[in-house]
């Protein structure tokens, strides 16, 4: 199981990338097991500003709907345009090519109270 | 919660297991869209043991299945296996299930886990009167399902039954793996060809073991209840809890076809006035044509929002890589290619009724 060590994660299963005041945001390689084949990630708050728990999207795997939500407050700046075709990419490579959106972090010590690679390890057992 | 003989071999085979009808149940193994190809294009196996099964013996058994069944049980001749429902005094379905008929006095019938106390309880009471021997052997048997257009070669080597010459919906019994009076059917949940295998527990290890290794050379792939639902699904079989339960009737589900009125049977008057009546629901299949995924109890509008009816299965078809779905939709919106909309987190997503099978 794959948990980098430079990245932070929420409880929701949600990894954040920390890049000066932005952040990339996807789910983590156990999230995208535990749904299983992903057919449709729908992300429509592009522009919105959200809370940090705030839903932001939906993913569909083929058996099962979840919803997506913020590991921080911030804006949302981009969604990864690659996942209308290609939301297969969230399975095959979940912490680069399948990441899903990008933030410009409304307070970037937020994202200090999230779990490192370690606490998040512990917490589905890795 | 219940186990399969298999249990622990398939976690160990690295099976992601959910809990279904009570059984632990394998729900997929190296990914649904994998295994559901394999299905399609070669072949797959699935531990389907959770399934139950009924003896019903003796000079009364064909009696008691006229009466409790929707379908003509007495067009059977030895070795065919039909599909049928068990009808409700309410106009709704118990169950629906396959009667195998094995000679005139002895028939094998297949239920859903879900229902097997429930339709144990509803034949009984028809029973009563009635006097066939039942026997509940559900505890004690196991099922394995290969299928796949390559099933037949690759399970011919085990067994001294004819797997190429047997039709669609018949059965045979005889030796399989070295192990006598195994039960073979061509029948399958998946449109896709293939074969049914009941045993006695004690015989499942094995028999499940011998077909991995004759299916080594062909690929067969490890399949779970994920891939088994999509499958059915892309042919438009109804699922009992989605498209058929207590309270829908056969003949707004599509299945005209096997309840017949050349018998009594209980719940015909309900099906009879449907039939003369008219239906004011029926079951339809339909596609998005927008991107979306339709899940059960997704409500289904018309062009103006009003609900006309709601999703009793969806998903993402992997064969045919769209949006697909059955629900019940008021009978004015039954036609192919009529524009629907499903309900989607607060959203109308288009779509059209389309003809079933998708595939």
């Amino acid at each position: 199981m794959s948990i980098p060590k430079d990245l932070r994660y929420s409880k929701d299963h949600e990894w954040l990338r920390v890049d000066g005041e932005n952040a990339y945001i996807g789910i983590t390689e156990f999230a995208q097991g535990e749904l299983g084949d992903i057919v449709f990630v729908e992300i429509e708050t592009a522009g919105e500003t959200l809370e940090a728990n705030a839903v932001f999207g939906t993913v569909e795997a083929v058996k099962t709907v979840s919803s997506l939500y913020m590991p921080v407050a911030g804006e949302i700046l981009e969604v990864n345009p690659a996942l209308a075709d290609s939301p297969e990419l969230v399975n095959q490579d979940p912490y680069n090519e399948g990441w899903m959106i990008r933030i410009r972090m409304t307070d970037p010590a937020q994202s200090a109270a999230l779990l490192d690679a370690d606490a998040y390890g512990a917490l589905i057992g890795a | 919660m219940k186990h399969v003989v298999l249990n622990d071999t398939h976690i160990a085979l690295g099976a992601k297991m959910v809990e279904f009808a009570g059984y632990n149940m394998p729900v997929s193994y190296a990914g649904l869209n994998k295994e559901h190809l394999a299905v399609r294009n070669n072949a797959g196996i699935f531990d389907v043991s959770h399934m139950g099964e009924f003896l019903v013996e003796g000079p009364h058994a064909l009696e008691l299945i006229q009466k409790v069944t929707s379908n003509d049980a007495s067009k059977l001749s030895d070795g065919q296996v039909q599909y049928s429902c068990l009808p409700n005094e309410t106009g709704g379905i118990v169950d629906d299930l396959l009667v195998y008929r094995k000679n005139a006095e002895t028939f094998f019938l297949v239920v859903n886990a879900s229902n097997i106390d429930k339709d144990w309880a509803h034949i009984s009471k028809y029973n009563e009167s009635i006097g066939a021997r039942m026997t509940n052997l559900s505890e004690g048997m196991s099922l394995f399902a290969v299928q796949g257009p390559n099933a037949a070669q690759i399970l011919q080597p085990l067994t001294d039954i004819d797997l190429a010459s047997m039709k669609y919906y018949t059965f045979a019994e005889g030796t399989f793996a070295g192990v006598p009076d195994v039960l073979v059917s061509n029948t399958g949940y998946t449109g896709a060809g293939g074969f049914e295998i009941y045993m006695p527990n004690a015989q499942a290890l094995h028999i499940w073991n011998a077909i991995l290794e004759a299916g080594k050379a062909y690929g067969l792939e490890l399949c779970g209840l994920g891939a088994r639902d999509t499958l059915r699904l892309e042919k438009a079989f109804c699922l009992y809890g989605h498209e058929i339960d207590d309270t829908t009737n056969p003949i707004e589900a599509g299945l005209g076809w096997i309840t017949k009125f050349t018998k009594d049977f209980n719940g015909r008057a309900f099906a009879e006035k449907l039939k003369n009546e008219g239906v004011q629901n029926k079951l339809v299949g339909f596609e998005l044509t927008e991107r979306g995924i339709p899940r059960q109890g997704y409500e289904i509008a018309d062009a103006s929002g009003n609900i006309i009816g709601r999703v009793t299965s969806g998903t993402q078809s992997p064969s045919l890589g769209k949006a697909i779905g059955l629900g019940y939709v008021k009978t004015e919106f039954a036609a192919p290619d009529t524009a629907i909309f499903i309900r989607i987190r607060e959203k109308d997503i288009a779509a059209k009724v389309v003809k079933t099978p998708f595939l």
